[in-house]
């Protein structure tokens, strides 16, 4: 939709460096979240499309994903044979509700910054123990897991000015095997709960990341593999409320986040 | 910057914050269309350098040195691109309003894609067809037939307005451009009840591009009601254009017009409001009950009890309940919850008004009710009805949602105050809190049968929620406790109705028209009853359904005009039944926890509403030789024109293509009440088919009369006259009448009396998972008693819609409230109607084999009728799957699991 009350459109390149940020600006990434509401307090954005950050990067250390890659991007990566853990990105890709018309557009970064619960890229850069670096408006840098950077239903660790610039997931959670649970209340809509559990090959460590049927993403970490009862109870103990909108009530959101975390548990206990 | 569009370079720049879509439309591409404004509905599809993308999110200048494709330059050298034609030759719309931006998204699938459409559709929201003939048009599966002289009745015929649907080129409201146009957009209260001391208007009148402000003190003190009804009285008359009193989160508080939609925006946004706070009441019953808030306490007309926020009570009883209950072997008594949901109809409510050069008021709207609306323009405004123009083009979708006056009146204030054309669009936004909604009911049921299966006592009572306006309340009211009861014959009858006032949303005209709610109800209580009976639902309606020769008695013996004109509900159980029992191949998806069951429902509809229904028709013979009809209702969808086309041409022996038509337009047609209660085909098309008999008799009169030779030497052909072995083509024909004087044209008019009844009968067979409360649809079968069925195609694609809109309407739709009255989902993000991926295997349609007496060419409505009873044979289904009634029409996942597990606590030890 038309944004009235913008007034200038800031399209910074590579050179200019710093911007000042000021109040009413928004950063304008995919824009598909700020043009799909009203936003009456913004009167600028600042146009991230020119800085021409490299969308996607592949090291030994494992991938580099630019704030600004869209969707449609890493839905296409080609991962190495490796990367165990690779079908978690296709199958966060495919927990948009939106279409694959909007994975044209929308950016890894511009979900991650909108901080819904049922962010699906949240729950691939959780799961996969992404570390996000963030750009301070005097051009310094800081990190922060994406476990931590997310910290509300729309809040997250940003300060005004911040952006975030990349997310880099370590090869070692890549090389993991992966187990992924989702259910939505319509078919192939809006996540209700969407559950990943990965269990290290050489360590053992298995970790679930619960998100979509909680506020903020929630990973939590078993030194190896845990009994049913445990599991149970770690879940009961970190997780006091489960969040409640038209997606999915709360009694049912808890239903469905002990049933799949049982699930991908029996699953990766099974050393396929 | 520059902008590559069709081919065509445009130099003009966007605004800083404006969306591709409002720019291309700007750039006068208006086959870009509008359904949410919010990457939602697909509607605004576009390609970006050939990729698909939705353009209400796209920042327009990010399309600088980009090629844009619209719907309007995919055809090429007038060749329509194959994916267009395709939508032609499977009729893949309805209203039309998403073809657009379905044909740019299916245009551009990749073979691959394809063959996943419910992934590569899910961008993509069409409310009207199900998807059906969607999902042919991209098979390239060829479902309209020929056009042939004489052979129109029965013929899958396509809808005349298609080639301009597939190309973009057809006129919805909004799609045109009017120089010097204001903008007016609406400040809506916040507060649920509220009285305003005072509106300071300055700021807003300060800012730059702002006309004008209006509030409730510029205002003309006549109450009317939004609702459009032949007989206003019918309707109380509680609503004023701007009210010094706001009784919804959501209603008109003031409206600013300017310059641009900006600074209309922004003038809104200034407007100083000093409410006094009011107790609100959101609940009917709360609302009943002395010392509850009371919303139109004084200066409301037409208000049963105002004291007790009652608008309408209904009270009846035929024979004894008592008495029938003392005699039942078997009772049922229950409560059942239809809850609030929407039309949804993709393009939302709009007007463009503007006074013309003889200073006559012209509003082009988007509306079900051309004329009525009319009148009641002129009644707000005192304004002599000669005055007044009122038209549509094409409508996108309805409903019954466009059956009212919610954005006609104000914009046509405005242009009336500055003598300026103005245009209002409602946001989607608007039109979840502004606009209306299908009336919330609480029905309690106590049903008696004996063991033999006949029912001894049936009472009812229903509590309706009309919201804080009563336009359609009553009505609907008397439409819920009408066929759902009368299709069941019993000796003791007793219904008790209330239409109450609350803080909420006024409840309006929908699909379905105050029955879903009841029947919901009725048919689950009468499954109860059967299974509590161990009978066969089939058996069961069988033995107590009405049959010719029965009086169809609701609450009340009084005789009224509805007669069996033709009875199929027998042969519509039987199809459903033998359908049911054949079954189909369709098992329950992989995995655990699957339960599966089967489940029906019927229903019965007044053919034609029971409230004033005309039409007039005006029929001639043009010089170019073809057929002209003029008829005041209108064509949103409904497939009313292309029915209208069949009946003149099969009346005269014609093809559709020598019939034009021009519609709901005040200045061009003759009065009609308006599309709306199924009375297109029945009632203007009876309109039609008597004016095409007299002008077959013209004809042939002025034929004998001019060539001097007996009435029996002259024939009616498809193109011309024919008398003894002398062909006249039709011009040649048309210039003899205009040389002799005679006008080759003729008016008539139909009135809805007597009505007949239509019948339905849906069955589901459906999976249930008892983990996650997923419904899986394994089969779904409708039996539907049309008459004589005037366009199959055209009729199933309107069953096909009516099964989706009634799943969407359980299964994922719900307008959700937080306690200050607020809606917390106005949005299709979170307010879901059913996409591609939800809708269910395509739906077996059976016509019973009918003749109606009082319907055209015997023919009975059916596009509003089919959705009854699917909300009811689904949650029998579920029933029978898990055991388990379900008192709600809202059959989400999570509540089916809650009730799933609620029941296993209730049977300790039972695995689940």
């Amino acid at each position: 939709m038309d944004l009235n009350t913008i007034q200038e459109i800031a399209r910074p390149d590579t050179s200019s460096g710093g911007i000042d940020w000021r109040e009413g600006d928004a950063w304008l990434a995919g824009g598909t979240w700020l043009f799909s509401e009203p936003q009456p307090h913004l009167r600028r954005l600042i146009d991230l499309q020119g800085l021409g950050w490299k969308s996607l990067a592949i090291s030994a250390g494992g991938l580099e994903i630019g704030a600004t890659c869209r969707i449609a991007e890493l839905f296409a990566l080609k991962a190495p044979a490796d990367w165990t853990a690779a079908p978690v990105i296709d199958q966060c890709c495919r927990s948009f509700l939106s279409s694959f018309k909007i994975w044209n557009t929308a950016t890894v970064g511009g979900n991650i910054c909108m901080s819904l619960p049922a962010g699906p890229m949240i729950s691939l850069t959780v799961a996969l123990e992404g570390i996000g670096t963030i750009q301070q408006p005097g051009g310094g840098e800081r990190k922060a897991a994406i476990e931590e950077f997310v910290t509300g239903n729309h809040r997250n660790v940003l300060r005004p000015g911040e952006m975030l610039r990349r997310i880099e997931l370590p090869a070692a959670a890549l090389r993991k095997r992966s187990a992924f649970r989702r259910v939505s209340l319509t078919h192939l809509g809006r996540s209700t709960a969407l559950l990943v559990g990965t269990l290290g090959s050489e360590d053992g460590v298995f970790m679930l990341t619960v998100s979509a049927s909680t506020e903020r993403p929630l990973r939590i970490k078993f030194d190896k593999i845990p009994d049913q009862k445990s599991l149970r109870s770690r879940l009961e103990k970190e997780i006091p409320a489960f969040f409640d909108d038209v997606h999915g009530a709360p009694d049912y959101r808890k239903h469905m986040t002990f049933h799949f975390a049982e699930e991908i548990r029996c699953e990766l206990v099974g050393g396929k | 910057m520059s902008y590559l569009i069709n081919g065509k370079t445009f130099s003009e720049e966007p605004r800083p914050g404006q969306c591709l879509r409002t720019f291309l439309r700007e750039m006068g591409w208006f086959g870009v269309k509008k359904g949410c404004d919010a990457g939602d509905c697909g509607a605004c599809t576009v390609w970006l350098d050939g990729t698909p993308v939705h353009s209400c999110l796209i920042p327009a200048f990010r399309a600088d040195g980009k090629k844009v494709t619209t719907i309007e330059g995919l055809a090429h050298d007038g060749e329509l691109h194959p994916m267009q034609k395709a939508f032609m030759d499977a009729a893949g719309f309805q209203c039309g309003f998403c073809t657009a931006g379905m044909i740019m998204t299916a245009a551009s699938l990749s073979e691959e894609a394809r063959k996943d459409l419910p992934r590569a559709l899910k961008g993509n929201l069409c409310r009207c067809t199900g998807y059906h003939a969607i999902e042919d048009a991209i098979g390239g599966v060829k479902s309209i037939g020929d056009d042939q002289p004489g052979k129109s009745l029965g013929a899958d015929l396509l809808a005349p307005a298609a080639e301009g649907i597939v190309t973009g080129k057809v006129r919805y409201t909004l799609d045109v451009a009017i120089e010097g146009m204001l903008h007016l957009k609406l400040l809506r209260s916040p507060h649920a009840h509220a009285r305003i001391r005072s509106i300071g208007r300055d700021a807003a009148l300060a800012v730059p591009g702002v006309a004008a402000v209006y509030t409730f003190e510029d205002v003309p003190k006549h109450l009317y009601t939004s609702a459009t009804h032949d007989d206003y009285h019918v309707d109380p008359s509680d609503t004023l254009l701007l009210d010094d009193v706001v009784r919804f989160v959501g209603q008109r508080v003031a409206a600013v017009v300017a310059d641009t939609e900006g600074a209309a925006e922004e003038g809104c946004r200034r407007l100083e409001v000093d409410y006094e706070i009011l107790p609100a009441v959101f609940d009917p019953e709360e609302a009943m009950r002395p010392g509850a808030p009371l919303l139109h306490e004084k200066a409301a007309e037409r208000i049963l009890n105002p004291a007790r926020n009652i608008l309408l009570e209904i009270h009846g009883q035929v024979g004894d309940v008592e008495k029938g209950f003392a005699a039942a072997d078997v009772i049922h008594e229950g409560s059942y919850e239809a809850h609030r949901v929407q039309h949804a109809h993709l393009e939302t409510h709009c007007s463009i008004t503007w006074l013309d050069e003889n200073h006559r008021l012209n509003v082009r709207t988007s509306s079900q009710t051309p004329h009525i609306t009319k009148q009641k323009l002129c009644f707000i405004f005192d304004l002599l009805p000669a005055t007044v123009r009122v038209f549509c083009e094409r409508v996108g979708g309805g409903f019954g949602g466009k059956q009212e006056v919610l954005t006609e009146d104000i914009c046509a204030f405005a242009t009336l105050k500055t003598g300026r054309p103005v245009k209002l669009e409602f946001t989607r936004e608007e039109e979840f809190i502004g606009a209306t909604t299908r009336h919330p009911m609480n029905v309690h049921l106590k049903i008696g049968a004996r063991s033999d299966g006949t029912l001894s006592a049936f009472q009812m009572r229903v509590v309706s929620n009309t919201g804080a306006y009563g336009n359609h309340g009553g009505e609907t009211l008397y439409a819920s406790c009408g066929e759902a009861v009368a299709v069941y014959n019993c000796p003791n009858k007793k219904i008790d109705g209330y239409t109450v006032y609350t803080n909420m949303v006024p409840g309006g005209a929908i699909r379905g028209y105050g029955m879903t709610q009841t029947i919901f109800a009725v048919e689950s209580a009468m499954d109860e009853l059967a299974r509590s009976l161990k009978m066969d639902p089939f058996a069961f309606r069988r033995i107590n359904v009405v049959k010719p020769g029965d009086q169809m008695i609701a609450d009340s013996t009084r005789t009224t005009d509805t007669e069996f004109g033709s009875y199929g509900l027998d042969q519509c159980l039987d199809l459903v039944e033998t359908a049911l029992k054949r079954g189909n191949d369709v098992k329950p998806p992989e995995g655990d926890g699957w339960l599966t069951g089967q489940g029906m429902a019927i229903s019965m509809h007044g053919a034609v509403p029971p409230t004033e229904h005309r039409s007039e028709a005006q029929l001639g013979l043009r010089a170019d030789g073809k057929y002209h009809l003029a008829i005041g209702t209108a064509e949103f969808g409904n497939g009313t024109t292309t029915v209208h086309r069949q009946i003149v041409s099969a009346v005269l022996g014609s093809t559709v293509s020598r019939v034009q038509v021009v519609q709901s337009d005040t200045d061009a047609t003759g009065y009609d009440t308006g599309a709306f209660a199924s009375a297109g085909t029945v009632v203007a098309g009876n309109a039609v088919r008597l004016a095409a008999e007299a002008l077959r008799e013209r004809l042939l009169d002025f034929a004998s009369k001019n060539y001097r030779v007996s009435r029996d030497a002259c024939r009616l052909e498809h193109d011309g006259i024919t008398y003894n072995e002398t062909k006249v083509p039709f011009p040649d024909f048309f210039k003899a009448a205009e040389k002799a004087g005679r006008q080759l044209e003729v008016v008539r008019k139909a009135y809805g009396t007597p009505r007949s009844v239509t019948f339905q009968v849906q069955g589901f067979r459906i999976a249930v998972n008892r983990v996650t409360g997923e419904i899986a649809i394994l089969q779904s079968v409708h039996g539907a008693d049309g008459g004589v069925i005037i366009n199959p195609m055209q009729c199933r694609a309107q069953v096909e819609g009516a099964v989706a809109q009634g799943l969407g309407w359980s299964l994922s739709e719900k307008m959700v409230y937080d306690p200050s009255g607020r809606m917390i989902n106005p949005s299709f993000r979170n307010y879901r109607i059913p996409a591609y991926a939800d809708n269910p295997r395509r739906t077996e349609i059976y016509f019973a084999d009918t003749h109606d007496a009082f319907g055209p060419l015997g023919a009975k409505s059916m596009s509003e009728a089919p959705i009854y009873p699917i909300a009811p044979a689904l949650a029998n289904a579920l029933t029978n799957a898990t055991g388990i009634r379900f008192h709600s029409s809202s059959l989400t996942p999570d509540r089916i699991y809650r009730e799933i597990f609620a029941s296993t606590q209730r049977k300790p030890g039972r695995d689940a």
